[in-house]
């Protein structure tokens, strides 16, 4: 659920691609390519580069690009300002490609958490690290 | 949904509070005396606590006699693990649908 003490919550996803890095890197940072399996958007890969992604839900998410290593990881920001708390969201999400004997491993990693919660973590990060880890193996007792 | 887990978050971030609910996941049902017992702190300091756990969803309390039993209710913390699930499930299928995209693109 957490893998540092400064981050609150993180989601990854992994998998394995047959094709080499080259094409996935394509994929990630070509607007028309990402638009076909991510989102509509006017996307650059340039650091500092301000973009939207625009979801068939109507939903527009803002991002930034924070970092590019052509082939290798791409980070931005993917921050969804909305009226309802539970859909507020302020993350940041890296992609990490590593090359393979049968292609490429793709490493997805969302990290963040809701605006109107960062006040409720605040300086409790720490114990929240302890908590949640100890949490999790209640809850697997629990069943 | 959003103000209770709001309620989960703000119940929790108190260290005590924790520390109290952590002992009901791991001890089941316990009394106010019992959880006073080695929480460090009064015991109207503890009821205080167990009665802002009560109003967030987290602990449950049963009455036996005089006394009342206090049980954690682990399932209330759902929504913190939603969003983890609800990311996780978005992004399988966008990775899907990138599988797909890569075999269709021009080398």
């Amino acid at each position: 659920m957490t893998d540092t003490a400064r981050d609150t919550r993180t989601v990854i996803v992994e998998r394995d691609f047959a094709f080499p890095p080259e094409r996935l890197w394509r994929a990630l940072t070509q607007p028309h390519l990402i638009e076909g399996w991510l989102m509509k958007n006017d996307f650059d890969a340039q650091v500092g580069h301000r973009f939207n992604l625009r979801g068939d839900w109507g939903g527009v998410l803002d991002c930034e690009v924070l970092a590019v290593e052509p082939n290798r990881s791409l980070s931005y920001t993917w921050n969804h300002a909305h009226d309802d708390a539970a859909f507020n969201l302020d993350s940041v999400v890296t992609f990490t490609l590593t090359l393979t004997g049968a292609g490429t491993h793709l490493r997805m990693e969302q990290t963040g958490f809701r605006p109107d919660q960062k006040q409720a973590f605040g300086g409790a990060r720490y114990g929240w690290q302890q908590f949640l880890a100890k949490l999790e193996q209640v809850l697997a007792q629990a069943d | 949904m959003a103000f209770q887990t709001d309620m989960i978050f703000k119940t929790l971030a108190d260290p005590t509070r924790r520390a109290i609910f952590e002992r009901l996941c791991r001890n089941g049902d316990l009394t106010v005396a019992a959880l006073t017992a080695g929480a460090g702190v009064s015991q109207p300091a503890v009821s205080k606590h167990l009665a802002a756990l009560k109003l967030a969803g987290l602990v449950r309390g049963r009455h036996q006699g005089r006394e009342t039993h206090y049980s954690a209710q682990p399932g209330a913390l759902a929504p913190l693990t939603e969003w983890a699930a609800r990311m996780a499930t978005f992004w399988e299928g966008r990775f899907d649908a990138l599988e797909d995209l890569l075999k269709r693109m021009d080398q």
